[in-house]
């Protein structure tokens, strides 16, 4: 284990549960991830595979039932309103949805006044100048200050939602898919803003998103998720470039590129829907669908029957498959470009690749 | 605010303005209400002081006499005056319904939002607790109570107040969970406000204004479960009186004189109504505040200028224009986009929120919502010009030539009837096609979209489906007419990108195998890029540029165009290069100022750009830009070109 | 724990319906024995002495002892509950305070026209309002034809505000006293039938039909709706096959709230029309403080309002499967 002081955010095996309708529904399975402080770590994954919910768990708004969540080499556990407190001064959260994010009836320096008392007593003039210094600090100009939300645009609301979450000094912030309510010029400054602040501040950030381009914005690491399980951690351009998950190929191959060349139009990538979490499928919980599983070579049945471990946790590039591609094998979208540049425009799809 | 009639030379636009901002209590319905109201309150108070004596006077010359000049509603049976017992009835009547309803909304409202603040399990059982006391009607219980009490105004109170608990704690219940499972709740408590704190400072001014309405409304209920139980002779005793106990009083002797009874019966209902209608009236002033008001604009019809008609063109609409009222005025969110799509042509229209996208395809397909009004130079569908079709033509040309895929799968089916159903009644309304021949081609168009289940699916209802599952259904059931276009309206932001791959991969079988055109509307420039031939790029409700996908990344002309692709991320360019940002703001769709729509954020502006907006021209065949200066393709250092050039 | 809930889950999953029956099952039953507690306690809390009450002031002492030995009354609390209860399952209601008369027959004799009366009175509600609720939504969506919206919200508020005891005295005195045209009180034939069932329907379809018109034009209004326009449906089963069902539920939902109030609402209108139902008797015994019909009538008329709810949330869940789901 690293050392406290490098130690921002650390999740050890932890599993949400939720009351579903038929049931209870592992959201989050066994999901061990570590945000050190100073970086940030980017979490991708589609609808239904349990990010929301981890993030939740993280702040404290689910409670995770098995596995521990520290902040700064500390646990906080208990579910009383000063255990809430505590932790919510070490982790923020930003929201989704920027119209409902902030309370409609309270302006912002309302709003801003709230988290900034939060934990400290301030009193009227240097909560002023606080709230003067968060929002210059989100690039909002002063006269924001006086208007309710929904005088703001949704940039400007899902920056004062960042800079209420930054008005306590949060050793961990929590993006929770901040860019996807966004149109295309608003999402890149917001990006911008983002990668600055952590860069400035040097809080540890997990940003969840399905938006594999905006992860790679701004992420050093990228875990991917499926299914409540993280199937692969990386670097961020070594993920990218030789994702070793056959469920991260696919992922990669169908991010729209404006650079990459037409793909070929045929048979659906993936096949089949994504399974109910409720009753997930034994051993790997892709192999139903993997296109290099026990569906495609059946004398890979292991995958049915075990459940792949992802490798040590010191490792760079961890991948939870029982037949990994080997990191250099270069998935479509890079290779493209690549070849792009040498003249050569043949795609390749990921059935062709070595295993 | 000026009450007159407006002048017949002011537009209607400005009435309907001043109607919405126009409190509802200067209306006729809110001036009524406050008289009943005022004249309620008036008699409440003055009532037992002007007439009490009169009320308790008894006159044995004169028992039980039938309504005369000096007695108008007649005498009852002690000779005592019934118009002055029924007037000086009214506090006695309304006290005790306004008593029992803050009785029982505090207790209502203080158990329901309980159910806010305590933990799961005891939330739960409150749960059940005021289900299981809702499941009985208030009268009933009111009854129970009262006779438990003992019959007596306070013992009537008390059972009313009893009564009507559950009802607010149930709607503060509900109320509460909505705000409590907002994301600005959540902000709240992973700030580590304190319960009370929630509570009072985000939870309760927020359901404050809908539990008031039900107040005023319970009232109304409350007036009359109380005349009610005295009319059953568990309320008010004698020898005291309220407007119940003078109504059973009256119904002993109906059958000679109706007034005595009549007459307490309306003034219950008088004041009956007047609760009614004041929480009619908050619940208007409440909804007024978001809901837009209708006011028609003059059509304007610009000169016709007319394309030449090409033979393999499906569909070509010159400068459509759109006016939707709303309650900030007329708004024009599309103003003149002029396009074209040939035969098994994919085109996609990409724009940001408000750039008029979406609408310009409602306007194409002649799905407008009420009040919007669309204007344009030409609108050509198949070859014919819709002005030329009566109206009745002209939907059974859309039927049959024109389908449309919406944005979320989740709501674009009915939830009530099964996929087949819906699958099929076009072609069995359109085409005459029988219903088993209907079938097997929703079976064949299944197929085609990789959905299994076959029969099974189609006795399915959507909610039985997954997303992904829906817009393939929803695919199949498009091209079961064989259009020849569909109008694609962000079919796929609703859906994850795996499942956004395969339904790209359908739409494109769909193109190849029918020749079917595509309008593909989306706001993910990238996608647009990958899938589609042509790319109409919109902003400010006009088309900005219309060039070949493949030239996007690097060929585009308009400054717009431009920054929006430098502003995606993308997986292959260079990260540490900053991504570009457009300051300032999209324009505002009421707006009437003249000029380019991007003129005040474009960096590469001219003089002109403020007063003269350009028109859509070609720089060759195949590339058509709006802009007075288009950036010369050498001017042009993309992220591209920077990557290309450090290696 | 978790193997118990997770069984339960795999029952859940595989049959909704049994899972949904049972539930309701369950809260019918607490909600029947809330019932029957209820019934037994209020002779027992009511202040002062019911059968002193009941049998005047002036009374004999050892006649009110015979008496409450005879009903039970001087036994422990616990004993006399279960004897209640074990009176209860042979159908034994007591026998009535004033007259001696037992409280079943009564009751049986009763019921039947309480019923009718309510029942009737439920289905013009339906048939009046839901067409009338549609059309209207229909008339007057998006803000189309202010006048008549105006129009339509005042008269059914005003309709809503009458109660339905004051209602039948005015019908009362106007239809059947001043013009003759029914019978003023009594069971005489059909034509008894319309004034009590008037009273009855009257404010409930007006509250119904603001309630189906408001869940027609949330149809109207939404993604499903613009898709079937597109379409190109001719409006009867556009409205027919797209709009009515969808409102039906919520509408129904709410009809289903409003049939309990009917049934208690028969109480007040009985009493005017003299109508031979459970109403009158109770109201009749409540005014001579006969606790033990009054008790009887809360017992029948309370287990019919839950036997009613039940039976009307299972043809809700037929009518939307999406309603056991979401249960269960």
């Amino acid at each position: 284990m690293r050392e406290e002081a490098e130690a921002g955010l650390a999740l050890y095996d932890v599993t949400v549960r939720h009351h579903g309708p038929f049931g209870p529904v592992t959201a989050v399975d066994g999901v061990s991830l570590e945000v050190p402080r100073g970086t940030t770590v980017g979490l991708v994954g589609e609808s239904g595979s349990g990010k929301s919910t981890l993030a939740r768990a993280v702040v404290g708004l689910d409670s995770p039932c098995a596995g521990r969540i520290t902040v700064g080499g500390r646990e906080y556990r208990g579910r009383r309103a000063a255990d809430r407190r505590r932790l919510g001064q070490q982790v923020q959260l930003v929201f989704q949805d920027p119209d409902t994010a902030l309370d409609p009836r309270m302006t912002v320096r309302q709003s801003l006044a709230e988290a900034a008392g939060a934990f400290v007593r301030l009193d009227r003039r240097s909560r002023e100048q606080r709230i003067g210094g968060l929002l210059e600090l989100v690039g909002l100009d002063a006269g924001c200050a006086d208007r309710v939300p929904r005088q703001l645009s949704g940039g400007q609301r899902q920056r004062v939602a960042v800079a209420r979450a930054l008005a306590v000094d949060p050793a961990v912030l929590i993006a929770d898919e901040v860019t996807s309510a966004l149109d295309v010029s608003v999402r890149a400054a917001l990006l911008t803003t983002l990668r600055d602040l952590q860069r400035r501040m040097g809080f540890a950030m997990l940003f969840i998103s399905h938006d594999l381009a905006a992860v790679r914005q701004v992420s050093d690491v990228v875990a991917v998720m499926y299914l409540g399980r993280i199937v692969e951690t990386a670097a961020t351009e070594n993920l990218l470039r030789g994702p070793r998950h056959p469920y991260t190929r696919t992922l990669l191959s169908a991010v729209p590129s404006l650079h990459a060349g037409r793909r070929p139009v045929g048979e659906p990538l993936l096949p089949g829907e994504v399974p109910d979490p409720a009753s997930p499928p034994t051993g790997c919980r892709f192999h139903p669908r993997c296109p290099v599983g026990p569906n495609r070579r059946p004398e890979r049945d292991v995958c049915a029957a075990r459940d792949p471990q992802q490798e040590a946790a010191g490792q760079p590039h961890r991948a939870a498959c029982h037949f990994p591609y080997p990191a250099d094998a270069c998935p479509p979208h890079v290779v493209s470009v690549h070849q792009n540049a040498d003249g050569d425009r043949t795609p390749r799809t990921p059935g062709d690749l070595p295993s | 605010m000026v009450l007159s009639s407006p002048s017949p030379l002011t537009p209607r636009a400005t009435a309907g303005r001043s109607r919405a901002t126009r409190s509802g209590w200067s209306t006729p319905m809110g001036v009524i209400t406050l008289v009943m109201l005022g004249s309620l309150a008036v008699l409440a108070v003055a009532g037992a002081v002007l007439w009490g004596q009169a009320a308790d006077r008894p006159d044995p010359s004169a028992v039980l006499r039938a309504p005369t000049a000096s007695h108008l509603l007649g005498t009852d049976h002690l000779g005592r005056d019934l118009l002055a017992r029924l007037l000086s009835a009214t506090w006695l009547s309304l006290l005790p319904a306004v008593a029992a309803t803050l009785l029982g909304a505090t207790a209502g409202i203080t158990l329901g939002s309980l159910t806010a603040v305590v933990g799961g399990r005891a939330r739960r059982l409150l749960g059940a607790l005021i289900n299981l006391l809702l499941a009985f009607p208030a009268l009933l219980v009111a009854m129970f109570f009262a006779a438990l009490f003992g019959a007596g105004a306070g013992g009537a109170v008390c059972a009313l107040a009893v009564a009507c608990a559950p009802g607010f704690a149930r709607i503060t219940q509900t109320l509460a969970a909505k705000v409590a499972g907002t994301d600005f709740m959540a902000a709240a408590r992973v700030l580590g406000l304190r319960r009370h704190r929630l509570l009072l400072r985000h939870v309760l001014p927020h359901i404050a204004e809908p539990l008031m309405l039900n107040t005023t409304v319970a009232t109304g209920s409350a007036l009359v479960a109380l005349s009610g139980l005295s009319f059953l002779g568990l309320g008010v005793q004698p020898p005291s009186y309220d407007w119940g106990l003078l109504l059973s009083q009256g119904l002993d002797r109906i059958y000679t004189e109706p007034l005595p009874a009549v007459a307490p019966g309306i003034a219950i209902v008088y004041a009956a109504v007047a609760f009614q209608l004041l929480g009619e009236m908050l619940a208007g002033a409440a909804a007024r505040r978001v809901r837009p008001r209708q006011s028609e604009e003059p059509a304007l019809h610009p000169a016709r200028t007319g394309v030449p008609e090409a033979a393999d063109h499906v569909l070509e609409v010159e400068d459509l224009r759109v006016a939707l009222p709303t309650a900030e005025g007329v708004v024009r969110p599309v103003r003149g986009v002029t396009l074209a799509l040939r035969r098994g042509e994919m085109v996609g229209l990409v724009g940001e929120s408000g750039s008029g996208k979406s609408l310009t395809a409602l306007a194409i397909a002649d799905l407008l919502p009420d009040g919007a009004c669309a204007t344009w130079g030409t609108h050509r569908f198949l070859g014919t010009d819709a002005d030329s079709l009566s109206r009745r033509e002209r939907r059974r040309q859309l039927a049959t030539g024109m389908a449309m895929i919406f944005q979320n799968p989740a709501s674009a089916f009915n939830p009530s009837l099964r996929i087949g159903t819906q699958m099929t009644e076009a072609v069995r309304a359109h085409h005459r096609t029988p219903r088993a021949q209907a079938v097997e081609q929703a079976l064949a168009q299944l197929q085609r979209v990789a959905l299994p289940g076959g029969r099974r699916l189609l006795r399915s209802r959507p909610f039985q489906l997954s997303g992904g599952q829906r817009q393939r259904v929803a695919i199949a059931a498009a091209s079961m007419m064989r259009p020849d276009l569909i109008v694609a309206d962000e079919p796929t932001t609703a859906l994850d990108v795996t499942v956004q791959r395969q339904i790209m991969d359908l739409l494109h079988g769909v193109r190849r195998d029918d020749a079917t055109a595509i309008l593909f509307i989306s706001h993910d420039i990238a996608l647009v890029a990958d899938a589609c031939d042509r790319v109409l790029v919109m902003y400010g409700g006009t088309i900005v540029e219309n060039l070949p996908a493949h030239e996007l990344a690097t060929g585009a002309r308009h400054p717009y165009t431009r920054m929006l692709v430098a502003s995606v991320p993308d997986l292959a360019t260079d990260r540490d290069h900053p991504l570009h940002t457009i300051e300032g703001r999209p324009p505002d769709p009421c707006g009437t100022a003249p000029g380019c729509p991007f003129h005040d954020r474009c960096p590469h502006r001219v003089d002109r750009c403020a007063v003269e907006s350009p028109v859509l021209s070609a720089l060759d065949p195949e590339h058509e830009v709006a802009c007075w200066q288009p950036l010369a393709p050498a001017q042009f250092h993309g992220q591209r070109e920077t990557e290309e050039a450090e290696q | 724990m978790t193997t118990v809930s997770a069984r339960l889950g795999a029952l859940a999953r595989r049959h909704p319906w049994v899972v949904f029956c049972c539930r309701r099952a369950v809260r019918l039953t607490v909600s029947l024995f809330v019932v029957v507690t209820a019934s037994f306690a209020m002779i027992r809390l009511v202040p002062g002495d019911p059968v002193r009450a009941a049998l005047g002031v002036d009374a004999p002492p050892d006649l009110v002892a015979a008496k409450r030995h005879e009903l039970g009354l001087d036994h422990g609390l616990s004993a006399q509950y279960w004897r209640y209860l074990r009176h209860l399952t042979h159908g034994d209601l007591g026998v009535s305070l004033v007259t001696g008369e037992p409280v079943a027959d009564l009751i049986r004799a009763r019921l039947p026209a309480t019923l009718l009366l309510a029942v009737l009175a439920f289905a013009c509600v339906l048939v009046v309002a839901l067409p009338g609720g549609l059309l209207a939504a229909v008339w007057t969506r998006e803000g189309r034809r202010p006048r008549a919206e105006l129009a339509f919200t005042a008269t059914t508020s005003v309709m809503a505000g009458v109660p339905d005891f004051v209602l039948a005295a005015g019908l009362t005195a106007g239809l059947a006293v001043a013009l003759r045209i029914f019978p003023v009180a009594g069971d005489l034939g059909p034509q008894s039938y319309v004034l009590p069932v008037l009273a009855l329907a009257l404010a409930p379809t007006a509250v119904l039909l603001r309630i189906v018109r408001v869940e027609t034009l949330k149809v109207l209004a939404t993604d499903y709706l613009r898709a079937a326009r597109a379409k190109r449906l001719s409006a009867v089963p556009l409205y027919l096959r797209h709009v009515a069902p969808n409102t039906l539920t919520a509408s129904l939902t709410v009809a289903g709230n409003l049939l309990p109030a009917l049934i208690a609402g028969t109480v007040l209108v009985e009493k005017v029309f003299a109508w031979p139902g459970i109403g009158s008797a109770m109201a009749q015994s409540v005014a001579a403080q006969d606790y033990a019909v009054v008790e009887a009538s809360v017992l029948v008329l309370g287990s019919a309002v839950l036997v009613v709810n039940f039976l009307v949330d299972l043809a809700l869940a037929l009518l939307d499967p999406r309603s056991v789901i979401r249960e269960t």
